[in-house]
């Protein structure tokens, strides 16, 4: 998408001042040590699954960590996640037949993007987290609703505020933000917490929203002729004023329509 | 474990067909032959403001005549950006936000969240808190339940479960008053402990309130049980099957009204669950009249759990003693240095979690309630994620709805017990 080449106009000139910066920035130490990630537990107590995902899996199944006394996470190839999750479901051993939680994780500074499966087998009373590492320049996977229909909304979620594309998956667009967001997925860490847009166009925005921008092109047709949907391939409804172009929200007062275009604001 | 199958005071109606619906009644589509009256599939549009969609909920409906084919939810118009703000917050600091996304039972989010973050930290509470916190959580699990049973009743125009169960409601709030200050956005747990310790009195308020429930309950249960126009409404309307149900990742009392028997308290308990004796309600036909029979079940047994855990609340302090995670008292604050600097170190600063991160999930109202806590070592979390029970029960609704009439529809919207405030987070 194109959101990747917005940026936010003029970060040091916010129309609310400096007055904000600390509440932007959140409590810090005085002293503060430096950050390692890497500084996970190390002697990590065998859990069945990984074991198998070993002897299947191979070389596709990454590290594995132990999270807060008990909670065991396996790092697996984004290339194979579908296979390796498919196998956790219906292996007989496995039986992972909820997908209690589909995330995402975004560390900043660069980092790859994790996706987080977190899995329950009811049947062996046991609790998986698996994770997929995708780079930021590489951020899609297969999705997995044909596993879990469950996963449907919450990869739609992931899109929206990640920007991660979940391939085959059959309805992916936005769920939380509004169909026509152009700021951005606001949950990476690059996006700043009042968002990219001033104020003042973000209100211009959702003000100049047509009716039909709430429906989506399935839903416009519905009842109506299919060709005439078709030749209505702006998607307005009859005897609707010729409308302008759907990112460009229609200017009620006609001056500075460059105004519209975010790229032309940063400058 | 305990499990048992709800009781059923009427029998169902003998005449069911073989999809799953009775052959007749009211309420039910009739497979009459369709006329040829070259009629158009209509658009319909119910919400986001409607009172029957339980808040700014919107649903477009396909319809043919008044039979829903298609129902595509839109969310998001409450989208407030919880999770992104608790990026910018202390670990202590998340707690407001917690409860605004269930409004209708606050506690179990402040609960299931200090208690990942416990987690991570590797905190063990006390054992008074553990048990003032299993009473708070049930007390709002019947708090989230009885505002259930009152919207949802009155959706299929019954007025007076509404009002007997808001009058329940209120003395929760004013529980709630008294413990935290506040009726709603309660914020009343702490990483390690509690904001205060149970007030004079709160216990044996409690107990009273738990001892007058039961009549209501049962005034509602006699109403609405075995209600004609309220059977007529429920039975076999919304019907998933218990694989499904697990496939579309129901939790909570969904998923038990379709008979599987998962319930966190029970399969991963926490907080000594595994000691209080209680039953888990477990339905049979996955309908809304299901869904309702294990809520009204689950209510009677909370208050079980309120009874033993009130029994058993122990004296002794509801913190525990960790300077770097807990506040000094007041009064050491105000009478002498070190706690007057440590108190400001925290307040300013923050505390810290470790490297880590941790997925933990208690027996929410609406369903299994997940936090999820990312942490680099600093003051505040790289990511807080909450798993939306009523998110993932309402992403299941175009299913359900599908094939039903318009006015089931609105019942199943209401059996499923959605909040939107934590949909839209």
């Amino acid at each position: 998408m194109a959101d990747e080449t917005l940026s936010h106009p003029d970060a040091s000139r916010t129309p609310h001042g400096s007055a904000f910066d600390a509440v932007e920035q959140g409590p810090r130490r005085s002293d503060e040590p430096a950050r390692d990630l890497a500084s996970v537990p190390t002697a990590v107590p065998s859990h069945p699954s990984v074991a198998a995902l070993r002897a299947v899996f191979g070389e596709a199944i990454g590290a594995h960590q132990l999270h807060a006394g008990d909670q065991h996470v396996v790092f697996v190839d984004a290339a194979r996640i579908v296979d390796v999750l498919e196998y956790l479901q219906q292996d007989a051993d496995q039986q992972y037949a909820f997908l209690l939680d589909l995330t995402a994780v975004d560390y900043g500074g660069g980092k790859p993007i994790q996706v987080v499966y977190q899995l329950w087998s009811m049947a062996h009373h046991r609790s998986l987290r698996v994770k997929v590492e995708l780079p930021l320049n590489a951020l899609d996977v297969a999705s997995v609703v044909p596993l879990w229909k469950t996963a449907d909304w919450l990869e739609r979620e992931v899109f929206d505020l990640f920007g991660v594309t979940f391939t085959g998956h059959p309805d992916l667009r936005r769920i939380l933000m509004p169909e026509n967001y152009a700021e951005g997925h606001p949950l990476r860490k690059d996006f700043p917490l009042r968002g990219r847009f001033s104020r003042a166009e973000q209100t211009r925005r959702a003000l100049g929203l047509h009716v039909e921008d709430n429906y989506t092109d399935f839903e416009m047709g519905v009842g109506r002729d299919p060709q005439l949907v078709a030749e209505e391939s702006d998607g307005s409804l009859p005897g609707d004023a010729p409308r302008a172009a759907p990112d460009a929200a229609p200017d009620p007062a006609g001056d500075e329509t460059s105004a519209a275009v975010p790229q032309a604001e940063s400058e | 474990m305990s499990i048992r199958t709800v009781e059923y005071a009427v029998g169902r109606t003998p005449e069911m067909g073989v999809d799953g619906r009775p052959a007749y009644g009211p309420m039910a589509p009739v497979d009459l032959p369709e006329p040829e009256l070259g009629s158009e599939h209509m658009l319909i549009n119910i919400g986001p403001q409607h009172p029957a969609t339980h808040g700014v909920l919107r649903l477009v409906c396909e319809l043919d005549g008044e039979t829903v084919l298609r129902v595509i939810p839109h969310i998001g118009y409450l989208h407030s950006g919880f999770e992104k703000l608790g990026e910018y917050r202390g670990w202590n600091q998340v707690v407001p936000l917690t409860d605004r996304m269930d409004y209708l039972a606050p506690l179990i989010y402040n609960c299931a969240y200090v208690m990942s973050v416990e987690r991570l930290m590797g905190i063990e509470v006390t054992e008074r808190c553990k048990v003032v916190r299993v009473v708070l959580m049930e007390l709002d699990r019947i708090f989230g339940h009885l505002l259930w049973l009152g919207t949802t009743a009155i959706d299929v125009g019954a007025f007076t479960p509404f009002l007997y169960s808001f009058q329940e409601r209120e003395k929760i709030y004013t529980l709630h008053e008294s413990l935290t200050g506040a009726r709603i956005t309660t914020s009343a747990t702490r990483v390690g402990g509690m904001m205060a310790d149970l007030p004079e009195g709160w216990a044996e308020a409690c107990r009273k309130f738990v001892n007058e429930l039961p009549r209501t309950l049962d005034e509602v249960d006699y109403l609405l049980t075995t209600n004609a126009i309220h059977l007529g409404r429920t039975q076999d309307v919304g019907v998933i099957s218990a694989d499904d149900a697990i496939n579309y990742g129901f939790t909570g009392p969904n998923l038990r009204a379709s008979g599987v028997p998962y319930d966190v308290r029970k399969d991963k308990p926490y907080y000594d669950y595994e000691t209080y004796d209680f039953d888990v309600p477990v339905g049979e036909h996955g309908d809304c009249y299901d869904r309702y029979l294990c809520r009204m079940e689950e209510m009677r047994q909370s208050i079980r759990i309120i009874h033993q855990a009130l029994d058993r609340l122990p004296d002794g302090p509801i913190d525990i003693d960790d300077p770097n995670v807990v506040l000094p008292s007041k009064t050491d604050c105000m009478n002498d240095m070190e706690s007057m600097i440590h108190h400001f170190k925290i307040i300013t600063e923050g505390i810290e979690a470790p490297v880590g991160e941790s997925w933990f999930s208690v027996e929410g109202s609406k369903g299994e309630l997940g936090m999820y806590v990312v942490s680099d070592g600093g003051t505040k979390p790289v990511r807080w994620r909450v798993r939306p029970p009523s998110f993932v029960n309402l992403s299941v609704i175009p299913k359900l709805a599908e094939g039903h009439l318009v006015s089931d529809l609105i019942m199943i919207n209401a059996s499923l017990d959605i909040v939107l405030g934590e949909i839209d987070r």
